[in-house]
């Protein structure tokens, strides 16, 4: 294992019953980069997902991520990643400065660290006049833009994105991806998944998953070359289809 | 050739916010219309106006030739309509549910089958199972056919494709596509703008404004300027680099190169010595052709 390897997986199948949702996935993620993980609805992201996120056993298999073995080691790798769906990631009732607050303690930041960075976090996204305001009144781009720095706030080794720019408006998803960029530089490995096939461009490599397996992975370009496609959605469409849906 | 939907100078309001400010646009008939905008831009209301959901504050709105107001329940016959949330009874099965819609409106799966066949074919080997039971691409199936059953002459579906896969959403609109040979009228929103390309005619929506509307390419071809397609090895290098730039308009990423509007419309000598000091390698540059988001994104910053 490369010692800049922070997400590594063997072997890794996840049954539900008679049903195998992850079918012997083989890869690894490294520091710093930012790893789109695509494939059709249905096709075994999610779960994929919620086993590298510490949220569920692998059935069989290998998984290390941020050091620590899936396993028996989950409690460790939920303290060391982020993550941020679009669904849900901050409390609607709950201002701004309450939210960032909140997760500060749950990731166990002292008092002085989280009052540091809620203050840096403020002056990064322009948001000093947003801090007392309740979540539910914020636009969408400016909520997605904070669960994002919240899912960070505690500087972990891996985040996890799960379609973090569904519905924003396109100046928004850009502003988001730059945040993304500034996120890798600052080594922080990026782990996303997105339907916008023009965002998987933006990723350094990119897996594909159909029916439980990965059918992919290489950086856009070379899959591109490979599949003779002018973008990733063409080589997407080729090799995504599927079986049953 | 009739309109099917015409608007004039719709508002809605709720409490401070303005959902929808003075919307004006007509449908013609057999049309795929589109509304192109992101979350929060109005199309759900506006959506459920012309189904007769809701009430409009202001303006007035004929749709199918009647009153959307006055003659509601007449309309209400003559609309399918795909909400957003997928909206069946989870504890009906499929075959249940597609029953259920038929019969409200006073007609039989017999007697429209064909219009559904295309579309309820894939999922008609599972229609004993429940409706809550159903991958999110059969429910959308199940969705879209009982939105057909009584052979609408509108049908109104919205956001059908948010949070579906790409192979999948281009399945479903090569389904409506095919909708067209029964000369139904789609009105059907998404945030996707590629998506837009699959329309006879779109408007893209922001903040309860029309931004623009025309046929996708009118839309596409209204883009000001010349537009530079620009690669380099390493991506935010370019675009922080781009930004500094001081001929830059604007500099936004796209797929795997930045798209770049200059003051003079021209790319000179300095352009290449300005990313070369930037210490940018694998520098390419084309002109290339505006697409739909590269004219939202003009029409946002102008707005």
């Amino acid at each position: 294992m490369m010692n800049n390897t922070v997400i590594s997986v063997k072997n890794m199948v996840k049954k539900f019953g008679h049903f195998t949702a992850n079918d012997n996935l083989n890869f690894e993620v490294y520091k710093g980069e930012i790893f789109g993980f695509l494939g059709a609805n249905g096709a075994g992201k999610t779960t994929a997902i919620r086993i590298l996120s510490g949220l569920s056993e692998p059935t069989s298999g290998e998984v290390i991520v941020a050091g620590f073995n899936a396993r028996h080691q989950a409690e460790k790798i939920k303290k060391n990643i982020g993550y941020m769906c679009q669904k849900f990631s901050l409390y609607e009732d709950l201002t701004v400065k309450e939210n960032i607050t909140l997760y500060g303690g749950i990731y166990g930041m002292s008092r002085d660290l989280i009052r540091k960075r809620t203050n840096e976090l403020l002056e990064k996204l322009k948001f000093h006049e947003y801090e007392n305001r309740i979540i539910a009144d914020l636009p969408l781009g400016l909520k997605q833009k904070l669960a994002f720095s919240v899912a960070v706030l505690h500087e972990p080794k891996i985040v996890f994105l799960d379609e973090p720019t569904g519905g924003v408006d396109p100046i928004t998803r850009r502003q988001f991806w730059e945040m993304i960029y500034q996120t890798a530089e600052m080594g922080i490995t990026v782990f996303v998944t997105t339907h916008y096939m023009d965002e998987a461009e933006y990723c350094d490599r990119i897996s594909i998953m159909s029916d439980g397996k990965i059918v992919a992975l290489d950086t856009p370009e070379n899959l591109k070359n490979k599949y003779h496609a002018g973008s990733v959605e063409e080589v997407f469409i080729k090799i995504a289809r599927p079986a049953n849906n | 050739m009739q309109n099917i939907i015409e608007s004039e100078g719709i508002c809605k309001k709720f409490g401070d916010t303005e959902a929808l400010k003075n919307i004006s646009f007509s449908v013609n008939e057999g049309d795929i219309f589109g509304f192109i905008g992101p979350d929060g831009a109005g199309k759900t209301t506006l959506f459920r106006i012309i189904t007769t959901l809701l009430v409009q504050d202001e303006g007035d709105l004929k749709v199918l030739g009647l009153d959307a107001i006055k003659d509601y329940k007449e309309l209400r016959k003559n609309i399918g309509y795909m909400p957003g949330r997928f909206s069946l009874y989870q504890d009906l099965s499929v075959e249940e549910n597609l029953n259920f819609y038929a019969t409200v409106f006073g007609t039989s799966v017999k007697e429209n089958y064909e219009l559904i066949s295309d579309i309820y074919s894939h999922i008609e080997p599972f229609k004993k199972r429940l409706a809550g039971k159903l991958s999110g691409g059969m429910k959308q199936k199940l969705a879209l056919s009982c939105a057909l059953i009584h052979k609408p002459r509108l049908l109104v579906l919205d956001e059908p494709t948010t949070g579906v896969d790409a192979v999948s959403r281009s399945e479903f609109w090569s389904m409506l596509s095919k909708l067209r040979e029964h000369n139904i009228t789609i009105l059907v929103s998404t945030p996707y703008m590629d998506e837009a390309m699959r329309c006879d005619n779109i408007a893209l929506i922001q903040n309860g404004n029309i931004l623009s509307i025309n046929t996708p390419v009118k839309v596409k071809e209204g883009f000001s300027r010349k537009l530079f397609r620009v690669r380099a090895d390493e991506k935010y290098k370019l675009i922080t680099a781009l930004r500094k730039y001081p001929q830059t308009l604007s500099a936004y990423p796209f797929g795997d190169s930045v798209h770049v509007t200059l003051i003079d419309d021209q790319i000179d000598k300095l352009f290449y010595l300005f990313l070369n000091e930037a210490g940018l390698k694998g520098v390419t540059v084309e002109e290339t052709a505006a697409n739909i988001e590269d004219r939202f994104l003009e029409l946002m910053e102008k707005a």
